[in-house]
């Protein structure tokens, strides 16, 4: 006899989307721990850690915020092929402003951000009126581009780059900063998607002539994804910036293109917590991977490869599918 | 001065447009913009090289097999990748993107690194034009992309096979009525278009050396001059290609060489503003279908 | 023309000399007409008469290579969709495709946050589920039934075409272009449609109406254009238009088969 699996949402579930009625805490625990962990798990590790794996979750972080940035950006259908973009532009930014103004940290950073944001969205600006494949041609050779411009007029710095730029006081404030942005980014971004504006965004990436025969300027909103997407990009690179204490043409490498969306594919595109996952994933291992040179590159390819063609809803649909609804073998008659 | 300009800018507009045409035509028939492009690139070079000096196969046989090696690898591409996500262009960018990122970085983790690794020229030897030399290498360039394009237009102009392809272009649906298989037709033009990839590479790669970098930088070129022309217009890229190829050598010979590098820069800058498709493209016009 | 002008009142919508090319085809050539507030112009042609043409054009999904548009006296050529929109112009496609993933009625929402709405209803817009349940229920939506929380992936083709057409009646038009809004229904599933169009007539809506089902769209028609090769052959009362013999030929010949 054939069995077949069925899936059957958790009644906990049922009642906690639609109806809002919670009878007791447990399920109130039920809907409030998956939100729990990543912030727990963050704020609460990190400062345990040692010094070397403070370093690592940092760069986890910049990674994740600009998976979670790619996140944003494909919500509206936009694949974009170059986070390095925002990273080098809000590096460059936060870079400038401190190295040839002298402004510490705490104004550069928010500085950059919103400037970063508003640069990289004039200069897509005018792919956006075009179809998807454009807009990840021009992302992808943009950075790269720019980082010829750099080197070839040898503004700020050349191929030098801006050195000796101020560090964070220590630490710890970098770890919990970069945390506390990444939270709110996370559950920023989902409470957007959940959102009435978010349904008009991804309608664009769904069926954009509906939305555009509903009355709405896709180019408008799509333009306001990427400024929200940018942004987050651009204080990734700020923060890098002050994190390493330079800013220069590796800002604009592929590396900060490829991860991020390689951790958001493997994690999950469209979640948020899917690419905090994956970035949670890759970066970590190719940190231990580090011996292996240029084979985890490699790895980062045939994982965007896999995971497109073989799993596309990516691992966090899987572990929350898991959490919400049953399964149970049914015989097929 | 102003003679070798003009000549060494026609060969520079040739290697951009050799570069473009296969990205273009895999694009123009089947709509899979095939992001492992640069990565075939290099793959056709170094299997090349292989054939030449670990194999030790006549020129000609190798050149030959490097070319028919890289078709293949189109096929296996598009049945292997791109058939199981057709009608998702985003998936087929990502997934053919890791795929190249994979080929090339393979070929950098197994040391495929260094001055060794060339391809012979065709003939040796130079010409001299007025008080200009040029070697055969880059007259034989010249010819080929002048070859080559003439043999596309013909191909899709006046043979069955082409019109088919043209017909597949212009209407998935229509096509499939006139018993033409959509996948079959995919599968080819992602061949031919690789195998243009390797031709670029065997006439282009003797100037220098083969080299990982050298993949990302063919992507890129190809994009830019794509982004430039429009994207699927041929005409589009042969007017991209002498666009940028004559900007680029006049500034490195009246300017400043480096400053070459922004050329691109540039048209693409100018292009997105004054019109975002691309000079020649038509694709806007086609999409409207409702 | 001018006379006509001085004694009806102003019309509505106005489309002179309107020509569209694509490539060596010519979808629309040449093509004037006039509709005046209130009424329902029905809009008929064989296959490929350039009549989706006609509606991308008016409601800026496609520009003109000739010609002019206007509503309200207010030219409107080449406007981008949403602008046109906002002038009062909404539509449905052919082709419905809706949001398959989202509940019926959610696919409202995105009608329901355009500026539009968010204009007339002088910036409030309540609890937009609840309006678009409303939207649902005035189109057929049986609201004991459950139908506007499915999925619009799971809808038969009948209430697919409804949601569309309240997809369109969200943005409170004043004129609203339906395109083949009958295609692929059951005689049942018009009969019960009609009704809608009927009421939404009596609230003094304009409409214009692309059909093939002649019969359903001359009794409720006020006026029928025929276009044929993207040219008008006709126009007039339906019953008029119908007696022509350039319509019998190119419209009835091709419909025999
Ligand atoms: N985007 C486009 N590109 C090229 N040709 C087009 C395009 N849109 C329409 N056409 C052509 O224009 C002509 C008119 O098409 P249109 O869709 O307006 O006809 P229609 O009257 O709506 O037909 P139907 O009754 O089948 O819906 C056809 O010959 C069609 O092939
Ligand atoms: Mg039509």
């Amino acid at each position: 006899m054939k069995k077949r699996k069925e899936r059957i949402d958790r009644g906990i579930k049922v009642r906690a989307q639609d109806i809002f009625a919670l009878t007791s805490y447990r399920e109130m625990l039920y809907l409030l721990v998956p939100g729990a962990i990543p912030v727990v798990g963050l704020l609460c590790f990190a400062p345990m850690l040692s010094n070397y794996w403070r370093e690592v979750i940092i760069s986890t972080a910049i990674y994740a915020l600009l998976a979670i940035s790619w996140d944003m950006l494909m919500c509206a259908g936009l694949l974009s092929l170059g986070q390095s973009l925002f990273f080098g532009i809000g590096s460059y930014l936060a870079g400038s402003l401190n190295h040839y103004l002298g402004l510490p940290p705490i104004l550069t950073i928010p500085l950059a951000t919103i400037g970063g944001g508003l640069i990289c969205t004039l200069l897509l600006l005018p792919v956006l009126r075009l179809r998807g494949i454009y807009f990840a041609m021009v992302t992808l050779v943009l950075p790269l581009m720019l980082s010829r411009l750099v080197e070839a007029t040898r503004i700020l710095g050349g191929t030098e780059g801006l050195t000796g730029l101020t560090p964070f006081p220590n630490q710890l404030t970098a770890v919990f900063l970069i945390q506390i942005v990444l939270l709110v980014t996370l559950f920023g971004f989902r409470r957007i998607k959940g959102s009435d504006y978010g349904l008009v965004i991804t309608g664009i990436s769904d069926n954009d002539r509906s939305v555009m025969s509903a009355g709405i300027n896709i180019q408008w909103y799509k333009a306001q994804v990427v400024f929200l997407g940018a942004s987050v990009g651009s204080f990734a690179g700020a923060f890098g910036t002050h994190m390493d204490m330079f800013a220069g043409m590796p800002g604009f490498a592929l590396d900060y293109s490829i991860m991020p969306v390689a951790a958001a594919v493997v994690g999950g595109v469209g979640t948020f917590f899917g690419p905090l996952i994956g970035a949670f994933i890759l970066v970590p291992l190719s940190e231990a991977l580090r011996a292996l040179g240029a084979l985890r590159i490699v790895f980062y390819g045939l994982f965007l490869v896999i995971f497109v063609v073989g799993i596309p809803e990516g691992i966090f649909p899987y572990i929350q599918r898991k959490y919400q609804q049953v399964e149970r073998w049914v015989d097929v008659t | 001065m102003l003679l070798g300009t003009l000549i060494y800018g026609f060969v520079n507009s040739a290697i951009l447009a050799l570069l473009a045409m296969g990205f273009n035509l895999t694009f123009g028939i089947s709509g899979v913009a095939n992001f492992a492009y640069g990565a075939v690139y290099i793959f056709s070079g170094f299997s090349a090289w292989i054939f030449l000096n670990t194999l030790g196969f006549p020129y000609v046989v190798a050149v030959l097999a490097a070319i028919l090696l890289a078709g293949l690898m189109g096929l296996a591409i598009y049945f292997g990748v791109i058939l199981r996500i057709k009608g998702m262009p985003l998936s087929e960018v990502m997934a053919t993107f890791g795929l190249g990122l994979a080929i090339m970085e393979l070929f950098r983790y197994f040391d495929f690194v260094g001055f060794r690794y060339t391809l012979p020229v065709f003939f040796d030897g130079s010409l001299s034009i007025g008080d200009v030399y040029i070697d055969y290498q880059r007259i034989i360039i010249g010819l080929i992309a002048v070859g080559l394009t003439a043999a596309l237009y013909l191909f899709t102009n006046h043979t069955r096979t082409g019109l088919a392809l043209r017909a597949i272009a212009q209407d998935e649906r229509s096509a499939l009525t006139f018993g033409i298989d959509p996948d079959l037709v995919g599968g080819l033009s992602m061949a031919i278009g690789c195998a243009l990839a390797a031709i670029a590479a065997v006439v282009i790669l003797p100037l220098g050396t083969i080299a990982v970098e050298g993949g990302y930088e063919v992507l890129i070129n190809a994009l830019a001059v794509c982004i430039v022309g429009g994207l699927g217009s041929t005409v589009g890229i042969l007017v991209a290609s002498v666009l940028i190829g004559y900007s680029q050598t006049f500034t490195a010979n009246y300017l400043e060489p480096h400053w070459m590098m922004l050329v691109s820069l540039i048209a693409i800058a100018i292009v997105l503003v004054v019109k975002p498709s691309g000079l020649f493209s038509h694709q806007k016009e086609l999409e409207e279908r409702i | 023309m001018g006379g006509r002008d001085m004694t009806a009142q102003a019309p509505l919508l106005r489309v002179s000399n309107l020509t569209k090319t694509f490539g060596g085809v010519t979808a629309v050539s040449n093509l004037d007409f006039e509709l005046p507030e209130g009424k329902l112009l029905g809009v008929i042609g064989p296959n490929g008469s350039g009549k989706t043409t006609l509606v991308n054009l008016i409601t800026g999904f496609t520009r003109p290579v000739a010609g002019r548009i206007e509503f309200r006296g207010r030219d409107v050529t080449g406007w981008p969709p949403h602008r046109v929109v906002g002038e009062g112009i909404s539509r449905t496609f052919q082709m419905v495709r809706p949001f398959y993933q989202l509940p019926a009625y959610k696919n409202l929402i995105v009608p329901l946050y355009s500026p539009r709405v968010k204009k007339l209803t002088g910036g409030r817009y309540g609890d937009r589920s609840a309006v678009a349940l409303d939207l649902l229920e005035e189109v057929g939506f049986e609201r004991d039934a459950y139908v506007s929380y499915k999925k619009a992936g799971a809808l038969p083709q009948g209430y697919l075409k409804r949601l569309e057409l309240a997809k369109a009646m969200a943005l409170r038009p004043d004129l609203i272009i339906l395109d083949e809004l009958f295609s692929g229904l059951s005689l049942a599933e018009v009969a019960s449609i009609v009704p809608i169009i009927e009421k939404l007539k009596h609230q003094g809506k304009t409409i214009i109406m692309i059909e093939h089902r002649l019969k359903e769209l001359f009794r409720i028609a006020d006026g029928v254009l025929v276009l044929n090769y993207g040219r008008k052959i006709a126009e007039g009362l339906a019953a008029e238009v119908m007696k022509s013999p350039a319509v019998r030929d190119a419209y009835l010949g091709s419909e025999g088969d």
